[in-house]
C-alpha cells in the first residue's frame, strides 16, 4: 500500500505574531516555523503503518514557497521515505489551490491513503482533507481519533457534538488526523542525518486562481479591564451579586 | 446568475439541530445583503415535518431531502443533496454552521462548485463593493478579512455567532429533493452519546473549567457542583486532558475546543496563551487562581484570588442560596 501525507509549515503556537506593514501579512522575520501540529498525527500514523508492514512507502508532499522544504526534511527525518515539494512562488491564501496543487499531483500517482491533518494551525479553515478528496472523488473521513485498515476499507472513529461518529469508506480515501489518534515520535538522531542525504522532489504547483481574497489582518479588540472582587470563599456572595446584577449573566 | 441564500439546516435523523438557528440568523442577513430568495435545505430521515418550522427563521423556501440515507451526517451523501438544492435554487452563497459536519461538508462543496470559501466566520459587513467577512486566524490571535471572489461563495459560520431575527412568520415553500445517493461514499454510523453529554461545549451558554489549580481528578466533584448550580457545561484545560484528569471532549483551548459561552468560570487555569485562544471571546470570564499574577486574571472580568478547592464549594452553596 502506497501513503502519503500532505504536510503544511506554520509558525509554532508559542509565537508572538504581528501584522507587517501591508497589513495582510505576518511579519515573516523572528518566526519560528514548525511542521503544522496536527500533520504531526498524520506522519505518525503513516510511518506505523509502514512499521506494522502495513504500507510499503510513504510520501510526504507540501505545498508552498522555499520554507516548505524544511517541514519536508522533518517528515522525512520521522520517517517517510520520499518527499515532494509543490513549488509556488508566495504562500496560497486560498486552501481551494492548495488542494488543486495537491490534487494535480496525487492524481497522477497511486496513493491508496492520504492522510492529512484536520486544520493547519495558520488560516484554521480544515479545508483541505475534505477539498481534496472532493477534487479526487474520493471518500474522506475527518478529525481521526481511531484509524483501522481492513478488507480494503478504512474505518475511523470521529468526536461529533455530544459523542462519536463512525465512518467508514473503501480505499482509496482521504483521512484527516486529530489529537488524540496517537502519540507523534520525535525525529531520532539517525532519522536526521538520514533526512539531510535525501533528494526531495521539486514541481511546479498547478494551483490555479484564488477564489478569495484577504483584505486584511487585524488584532482582536482588547477586552475591557476586568477586576478582582476579592480573596478567598469571603469574595464569593459579591461576585455571585455582580454575575447577577453588572453582568447579568446568571 | 446566482441570486439569495442556500442555508443547510444542521440535522440529526429527524431533529433539526438548534445550531441550524446561527446558521440561519446568518443566512437570512446575507440574504438580505446580496438580494434573492433565502431558502434551506433540510436533509434528514423523517424530517419533512420540520420544514413549516423554518419559516421562524426567515426562511422562504425549503428544499427537502428525507430518507434513511440521511439519518446521520456522511459527507458524500449530503454533498450530493447540496448539489441538487444549488440546481434547484442557483444561490448566491451557501450558509451553514461549522460543527464538526458542517466543517466537513463545507470546504467539499467549495471544491465541488469552484466556490470560495469563508470558514468558522464570526461577523460580516455588507460594503458597496461586496461582502468583507472577518474570520479568527491563528487560532484566535489574530483576525482575518476577507472577500469571496468567485460568482457562488460559502460560507460557514461559528455557533453562538449569530442570532436570528425575531418576528418572521412566513410559512416556506416546501420542494422534495430526489437524491441520487452515490454508491462510492462514506458510511457515517448513528452518534454514539457521550455519558451525561448534555449540550457540546461549541455550542454552550455556560461553562465551567478546571484546571491543574483542582489539584486532582478527585476534586472534580467541587466543579461539577458549581456547574449544575449554573446549569453548565464542564471544560478543561490541555494539562488535565493530558495528565488524563479528563476526557478530550472537555478541553478548551488551541488543540482542543474553541467556545463562545455567555459566561466561562475558570478554575485553577493559569491562563496559557493556548488555553485563551480557545475562549477570550467569551461574554463574561470568571477566573479563580490562587496566584494574582496569573495570565488568566488578565482576561478575566471577575477574579478571586484564591484556592479553588475553597472557593468552588462556597460559590455553588451562594449560587443554590440566591437562586430565584
Amino acid at each position: 500500500m502506497n501513503l502519503f501525507v500532505c504536510i503544511t509549515q506554520v509558525p509554532d503556537t508559542a509565537t508572538r505574531l504581528k501584522i507587517d506593514a501591508e497589513g495582510k501579512g505576518i511579519e515573516e522575520q523572528d518566526l519560528t516555523l514548525v511542521l503544522n501540529p496536527y500533520d504531526e498525527y498524520a506522519v505518525e500514523a503513516a510511518v506505523q503503518l509502514k512499521e506494522a508492514g502495513t504500507a510499503e512507502k510513504v510520501t510526504a508532499v507540501a505545498v508552498g514557497p522555499e520554507a516548505v522544504s524544511s517541514a519536508l526534511r522533518n517528515s522525512l527525518a520521522l520517517g517517510c521515505d520520499e518527499a515532494v515539494h509543490l513549488t509556488t512562488e508566495a504562500p496560497l491564501a486560498d486552501p481551494l489551490q492548495q488542494a488543486r496543487a495537491l490534487a494535480a499531483f496525487l492524481g497522477g500517482v497511486e496513493a491508496d491513503l492520504i492522510l492529512t491533518g484536520k486544520q493547519s494551525v495558520d488560516d484554521d479553515t480544515q479545508a483541505q482533507g475534505p477539498m481534496l478528496a472532493t477534487l479526487l472523488d474520493r471518500p474522506c473521513l475527518t478529525e481521526a481519533i481511531t484509524l483501522e485498515l481492513a478488507d480494503g476499507n478504512v474505518t475511523i472513529t470521529r468526536e461529533v457534538e455530544g459523542g462519536k461518529q463512525q465512518v467508514s469508506a473503501a480505499l482509496p480515501a482521504v483521512v484527516t488526523t486529530q489529537k488524540g489518534l496517537n502519540e507523534p515520535r520525535y525525529a531520532s538522531l539517525k532519522g536526521i542525518m538520514a533526512a539531510k542525504k535525501k533528494t526531495i522532489e521539486a514541481i511546479a504547483a498547478e494551483a490555479g486562481e484564488a477564489g478569495i481574497e484577504v483584505v486584511t489582518l487585524t488584532l482582536p479588540p482588547p477586552r475591557p479591564e476586568g477586576k478582582i472582587v476579592g480573596e478567598g470563599t469571603e469574595a464569593v456572595p459579591e461576585l455571585v451579586r455582580l454575575l447577577r446584577e453588572e453582568a447579568k449573566v446568571i | 446568475m446566482p441570486k439569495g441564500v442556500l442555508i443547510i439546516a444542521e440535522t440529526r435523523d429527524s431533529d433539526v439541530r438548534g445550531v441550524t438557528a446561527d446558521a440561519a440568523g446568518a443566512g437570512r442577513r446575507l440574504a438580505d445583503a446580496v438580494g434573492g430568495p433565502c431558502c434551506a435545505l433540510l436533509a434528514g430521515n423523517g424530517i419533512a415535518g420540520e420544514a413549516e418550522g423554518l419559516g421562524a427563521y426567515g426562511v422562504e423556501r425549503v428544499y427537502v431531502a428525507d430518507g434513511e440515507g440521511f439519518a446521520a451526517y456522511a459527507g458524500a451523501t449530503w454533498l450530493a443533496a447540496v448539489q441538487a438544492a444549488v440546481t434547484a435554487c442557483d444561490p448566491a452563497l451557501i450558509v451553514l454552521a461549522a460543527t464538526s459536519s458542517g466543517k466537513d461538508l463545507a470546504p467539499r462543496i467549495a471544491a465541488a462548485l469552484g466556490a470560495g470559501l469563508a470558514a468558522a466566520v464570526t461577523d460580516f459587513d455588507a460594503r458597496e463593493d461586496g461582502i468583507v467577512y472577518t474570520r479568527p486566524v491563528y487560532a484566535g490571535k489574530i483576525y482575518q478579512q476577507l472577500r469571496l471572489t468567485t460568482p457562488i461563495g460559502v460560507v460557514s459560520v461559528r455557533p453562538k455567532a449569530f442570532e436570528v431575527e425575531a418576528g418572521h412568520t412566513s410559512t416556506p415553500e416546501v420542494e422534495n429533493l430526489d437524491i441520487q445517493v452515490p454508491e462510492v461514499g462514506e458510511t457515517g454510523s448513528a452518534v454514539e452519546a457521550a455519558a451525561g453529554a448534555r449540550v457540546d461545549l461549541t455550542e454552550a451558554d455556560r461553562i465551567v473549567s478546571g484546571g491543574r489549580g483542582m489539584g486532582g481528578p478527585e476534586n472534580w466533584p467541587h466543579l461539577e457542583a458549581v456547574a449544575e448550580a449554573l446549569e453548565a457545561e464542564l471544560g478543561a484545560s490541555r494539562a488535565v486532558v493530558d495528565a488524563g484528569w479528563r476526557p478530550h471532549s472537555e478541553q478548551v483551548g488551541q488543540t482542543g475546543k474553541t467556545v463562545t459561552p455567555q459566561l466561562y468560570v475558570a478554575a485553577g487555569i493559569s491562563g496559557a496563551m493556548q488555553h485563551l485562544a480557545g475562549m477570550s471571546r467569551s461574554k463574561v470570564i470568571v477566573a479563580i487562581n490562587r496566584d494574582p499574577e496569573a495570565p488568566i486574571f488578565g482576561v478575566a472580568d471577575y477574579g478571586i484570588v484564591g484556592n479553588a478547592l475553597e472557593v468552588l464549594p462556597r460559590l455553588a452553596e451562594e449560587l443554590k442560596d440566591t437562586a430565584e
